[in-house]
């Protein structure tokens, strides 16, 4: 390495961080560019959804399955609702009832993945064999069978999915934790007799961190797609509430007739999936090369 | 004994007590529920003397060990007990056994399954070699910005633009796939053809991505880069020196995907309307018939665990640490 | 048909002319090699040498006309026999690579195919060229075998990679090479994955190979003794530059360039030995097992004086390192007492206070890992002043300050991260952290093997002066009997986790030798062209 490099280098931190980070989003692909964008147009609807809808989220404005108009862009639906006014709304209660259950995911998994790594021990060997186990039934029948059983409710979907979403948040978590904690500068922490706490947050966590940033992404987009997935299913989030995955299967018959309405939630959906998996690839192709294709 | 069969045995074992412990939290899911299910079902109103009745008509007056080892013992057996489904009056006339009900439907999720595998493991396993061959190629890019358009969206909703496009707007598939006992082998293809296009799409997407990742990291090895410089010819080099180490990667994408399609029938059965298992789960569900839903949630766990057992044992096998131990 | 060619010796080979070569990185080309001219005769050795970055191996791959993925040549020629490989076609290089020309890499483990037996790979060139059939392939590589010393030549192709030594499959390897009987033979570092006497028996039956069939080789290496037992003749390299060339006597009797000049002095640095009989740290009779099983230390008994070096060397699986886990509790000892300032020392890293920590600092040998790379210097500095010595603030800053000034580098590095220093400044910055614990005893686990010897030489001068500066013992763990020459006091020599020898430096390095200790010490490659020669004859003397 010569002498030029490392100065190069050296005047690269004199930047301030908001500097760094403008520069690296100039440096993002169109892909990534258009998924930020995406991203944060829906989490505007989904903030300002009262304000930006015409109409309320079970207001009732005109006739059952209406075409659509100059006021109705989208038409109504199956009782008389403006679907344009319910798909904005629907990004609210989607979105957020995703978030809160991959935060609630990742707040199980993260803490207990981190803790396992770093104690190792039996603690470790009992909860990756259990979590082997859960792993071992697919998330969507395995959420199915929960639901039938526990009754449908949002705080029960929040829950039951939470859980079984985070044994993928714990083998993550774990596994990048431990690949940092056998590392020798862990070693060295531990020889000056730091405790835990160092350890994990001054350590570990500073290490693992943009991949469990990039996975959040992934996790929430695998959560989204979760919960429009049993709400189409009429066993997710209930009516009246406004919901993607819902609408779609409410008015799921007009697209025999030749009419694409159940198609506007169903790609508001897959919009912000895509959105949310190309600002992931661009981030882990930045942050590590690694993870390609999973 | 041979290391081979060996670590095969203790691989075996190991799914054996998966599936064990699976069963065991599919059965006491149905125990978990504060209350228990009667009153669930029943509504908290109901007085002692209903909730006695339904439950000993349903044998849940039982304990639950004992259930436990009579649905696992009839489940081997391919007998999952009584459905609830018609069950308040439990007459025997009106009895319906889960296994009647789930036997045909089984077989034609297991058709659309095998369906969808024959176009797509092949199709998936070429796509995904060639982007890895001609990987940073434009070929590659829009490869890739294509399949993960394709596994970010919701099955539902490449399946209704199919049906949009190809069934509604151009008629050249049924738009549902209704099939039954009586129809012929042909007719059941081209009726679920909608259905396979859809799973097909959804399943190439993952696995040509999984196989070009591995496929990339196998070509990556030293011992690909003598091949080449030994003189081998290019298929050569493949054929003998890439695909031998290959097979344990392949397993497991194609393990992989197959069990993701497992549960992508769910959805796209739905979608369709067609009679299969997944089909069927939901419809248990939302009629909160347990015995149907634990049956159809085995089925599907224990498919699941299979397919990734035999991944992991095609690797032990093809292994050649452990085939010619030192 | 390669065999039909009329091949004399001495008539020109290769001719390379103002070859470039860059690298794609970081969205850019970067030239790896700078503009270099290279000419090799038939049946000429000629040894590419340089420190990492030189561009050695490139130039070396670049002969056979192969640039590896993500390089490119940017321009030149490469002439091979009078065939232009920048532009010949895929396929005609295709037909040369393994039949007139072959390569050895550096790690032979990982360039046999796992699934395949030695036999099989060993005669692939010739059976695809078409030089030789089956049968006659397998005779000839049982020769080869032979030649090449390695045991049971009739039924060692029949294994696979897995089931033999890393000596016997770089060996096998150049067999593999040897196959077609090529022109040129380009061996890729070649032993630097090797233990030092292993690696003597590899140059030995290589270099006899190559004589024998008067193969033209390209040798790359950054082991100066070695390459003078090899080549003909040496390249130097720098930055992708040449430095200067000439024949392998003359450049070591008398380099002209001041570069070569720093590389030939290396090790200049020699210090005197001292006695001391006041001990720091005493191990004895330490076993210790990994998971109950496999014992690594047995019976260890090693004393460490106050303010001295003592080296601990031994080859791999010697249990050098595991008697560093064992001083420091990472692996507590199953038999046996370690003292430290005349007080048993807690065999578990827990039951140690926090004086007796800071008291025994470590050093890693890559301070890439050693080093939080989400830390800065500040911090990686400043936490054991904070935790061992309650400084904060300013008092901090300024010993941060006065510790960075003391390793050579200043304050301008204290806001860096590990990943915008180099090697050596990494190591320093390692060194600081150890120090700044103000410590008795610092344990250095191969610290200088990881970088390139100019930098090596100096973090040893820098370690040698810290130690004069604050009284400091080193526990000297390496596989470098250069190093160990350079710095020790006491030397341990270790083998299969049992010592083989204490004493002082002058002791251990001269005559009498126990057998294990003469074995190592006569197996590291001298700076002499005829080093090896010799040592051949005085063994198979000593044989007979």
């Amino acid at each position: 390495m010569s002498t030029q490099n490392v100065d190069i280098l050296h005047m690269r931190t004199k930047r301030t961080w908001s500097q760094d980070a403008w520069r690296l989003l100039k440096s993002a692909p169109i892909s990534a560019k258009f998924g930020m964008f995406v991203i944060a147009f829906y989490f505007f609807c989904a903030v300002f959804a009262n304000i930006i809808a015409p109409f309320g989220e079970a207001e009732i404005v005109g006739k059952a399955y209406a075409p659509p108009s100059a006021a109705h862009w989208f038409g109504l639906d199956q009782i008389g609702r403006d679907t344009l006014s319910r798909v904005i709304f629907g990004a609210r209660n989607t979105i957020f009832i995703a978030l809160a259950t991959v935060l609630i995911s990742f707040f199980i998994g993260g803490v207990l993945g981190i803790y396992a790594a770093v104690t190792r021990g039996w603690m470790d060997q009992i909860v990756s064999r259990i979590v082997d186990i859960l792993m071992s039934i697919p998330v969507l029948i395995f959420a199915l069978m929960l639901l039938a059983m526990a009754g449908k409710s949002v705080w029960n979907l929040i829950f039951i999915l939470a859980l079984l979403d985070s044994t993928r948040v714990f083998r993550l978590a774990r596994n990048t934790a431990l690949s940092v904690a056998v590392q020798d500068f862990v070693e060295a922490a531990r020889l000056r007799g730091e405790g835990m706490i160092w350890v994990v947050f001054r350590e570990i966590i500073p290490n693992i961190l943009p991949t469990l940033i990039a996975e959040f992404g992934l996790r929430f987009s695998f959560v989204f797609l979760t919960i429009s997935a049993l709400s189409f299913l009429g066993v997710g989030i209930q009516p009246p509430t406004a919901d993607w995955g819902s609408m779609v299967a409410e008015s799921k018959t007009l697209i025999t007739f030749g009419r694409p309405q159940p198609l506007i939630p169903a790609a508001a959906i897959a919009l912000l999936t895509v959105a949310v998996n190309f600002v992931v690839d661009w981030f882990l192709h930045k942050t590590s090369g690694l993870r390609d294709g999973q | 004994m041979h290391p081979v069969m060996k670590t095969v045995l203790q691989r075996l074992g190991l799914g054996f007590l998966t599936l064990l412990a699976v069963s065991v939290i599919i059965f006491s899911s149905l125990e978990l529920l504060p209350g228990g299910f009667a009153e669930a079902t029943l509504g908290q109103s109901a007085t002692p003397e209903t909730v006695a009745a339904f439950n000993k008509s349903l044998g849940l007056d039982r304990p639950a060990i004992t259930r436990y080892f009579e649905w696992v013992g009839g489940a081997v057996q391919g007998d999952f007990g009584r459905s609830f489904a018609g069950a308040g009056g439990w007459r025997e006339q009106n009895v319906r056994y889960v296994s009647n009900i789930i036997g045909p439907r089984l077989y034609n999720t297991f058709f659309l399954a095998a369906m969808t595998a024959i176009f797509a493991v092949p199709i998936a396993l070429a796509l995904g070699l060639l982007a890895a061959l001609y990987r940073n190629s434009w070929y590659d890019r829009i490869v890739n910005s294509v399949t993960l358009t394709t596994i970010a969206s919701p099955e539902f909703f490449v399946a209704y633009i199919l049906m949009f496009f190809l069934a509604v707007k151009f008629r050249v598939f049924y738009p549902l796939s209704t099939v039954n006992a009586t129809t012929p082998f042909w007719e059941h293809v081209s009726r679920a053809a909608l259905p396979t296009i859809t799973l097909t799409l959804v399943i190439i997407a993952h696995m040509m991505r999984m196989t070009r990742a591995s496929i990339i990291s196998l070509l990556a090895s030293p011992y690909i880069e003598m091949a080449k410089l030994k003189g081998l010819k290019p298929w050569q080099v493949i054929l003998h020196h890439a695909l031998p180490n290959a097979w344990a990667p392949i397993a497991t994408v194609i393990a992989f995907n197959l069990a993701y399609l497992v549960v992508g029938v769910v959805v796209v059965e739905v979608v369709f309307v067609y009679p299969g298992i997944g089909q069927l789960m939901v419809d248990s569900v939302g009629s909160r018939d347990m015995p149907v839903a634990q049956a159809c949630a085995l089925i599907f766990a224990a498919t699941y665990i299979m397919l990734n057992l035999l991944a992991d044992i095609v690797a032990i096998v093809t292994n050649p640490r452990l085939l010619h131990p030192k | 048909m390669a065999n039909d060619r009329k091949r004399v010796k001495g008539t020109p080979l290769i001719e390379i002319r103002g070859l470039k070569i860059e690298g794609y990185s970081d969205e850019k080309w970067h030239p790896i090699i700078k503009g270099i001219d290279l000419d090799l005769k038939r049946g000429e050795v000629l040894g590419l040498i340089g420190e990492s970055g030189a561009g050695k191996s490139t130039l070396g791959l670049a002969t056979m006309g192969y640039t590896k993925p993500g390089c490119r040549i940017s321009a030149g020629t490469v002439m091979f026999d009078g065939i232009d490989l920048v532009n010949a076609p895929q396929e005609q290089l295709r037909k040369m690579w393994g039949s007139q020309i072959s390569y050895v890499a550096q790690s032979a483990a990982a360039s046999f195919n796992p699934a395949h037996r030695l036999m099989e790979q060993v005669t692939e060139s010739a059976r695809n060229h078409g030089v030789m059939d089956t049968n006659k392939a397998e005779a000839d590589a049982k020769d080869l075998f032979k030649r090449l010393q390695l045991p049971n030549p009739d039924t060692i192709g029949t294994r696979y990679p897995h089931q033999v030594s890393g000596g016997q499959l770089q060996r096998a390897m150049t067999a593999m090479a040897m196959s077609c009987r090529p022109d040129l033979i380009v061996f890729d570092e070649p032993t630097t994955a090797l233990d030092v006497t292993t690696q003597v028996e590899v140059l030995a039956s290589m270099r006899r190979i190559v004589e024998e069939f008067d193969t033209a080789a390209v040798y790359i290496t950054h082991d100066l003794a070695v390459v003078a037992q090899m080549a003909h003749r040496i390249m130097v390299l720098r930055y992708g530059n040449l430095v200067e060339q000439s024949d392998t006597r003359s450049m070591l009797k008398q380099p002209t360039q001041d570069y070569t000049k720093s590389l030939w002095a290396v090790r200049s640095l020699e210090k005197p030995e001292e006695k001391s009989s006041d001990i720091a740290l005493s191990v004895s009779g330490v076993d210790a097992t990994y998971s109950g099983a496999m014992k690594v230390l047995e019976n260890v008994t090693v004393r460490l004086p106050r303010g001295k070096t003592v080296s601990v060397v031994g080859e791999s699986g010697s249990g050098k390192s595991t008697l560093a886990r064992a001083i420091t509790g990472l692996l507590p000892v199953s038999k046996g007492r370690i003292e430290f300032n005349g007080k048993a020392l807690p065999a578990k890293l827990k039951d140690r206070d926090r004086d007796t920590l800071r008291r025994i600092q470590m050093i890693y040998q890559s301070a890439d890992t050693a080093l939080n790379p989400r830390q800065r210097v500040r911090d990686i500095i400043g936490r054991p002043l904070e935790f061992y010595l309650g400084l904060t603030g300013a008092a901090k800053e300024k010993k941060i300050i006065a510790l960075l000034d003391n390793i050579e580098l200043g304050e301008n590095f204290i806001d860096r991260f590990p990943g915008e220093m180099s090697g050596g400044q990494k190591q320093r910055i390692s060194i600081a952290r150890a120090l700044a614990a103000e410590p008795d005893i610092i344990i250095c686990d191969e610290v200088t093997s990881a970088l390139d010897q100019i930098v090596q030489e100096e973090i040893l001068k820098l370690l040698m002066r810290l130690q004069k500066d604050t009284g400091v013992s080193y526990l000297f763990i390496t596989h470098d009997i250069a190093t160990v020459r350079a710095i020790s006091d006491e030397i341990v020599v270790m083998y299969k986790g049992k010592v083989v020898q204490q004493g002082l430096k002058s002791e251990v390095l001269n005559p009498p030798y126990p057998p294990y200790t003469e074995l190592l010490l006569s197996s590291v490659p001298q700076m002499d062209p005829d080093w090896l020669t010799g040592l051949l004859k005085q063994r198979a003397g000593a044989k007979v």
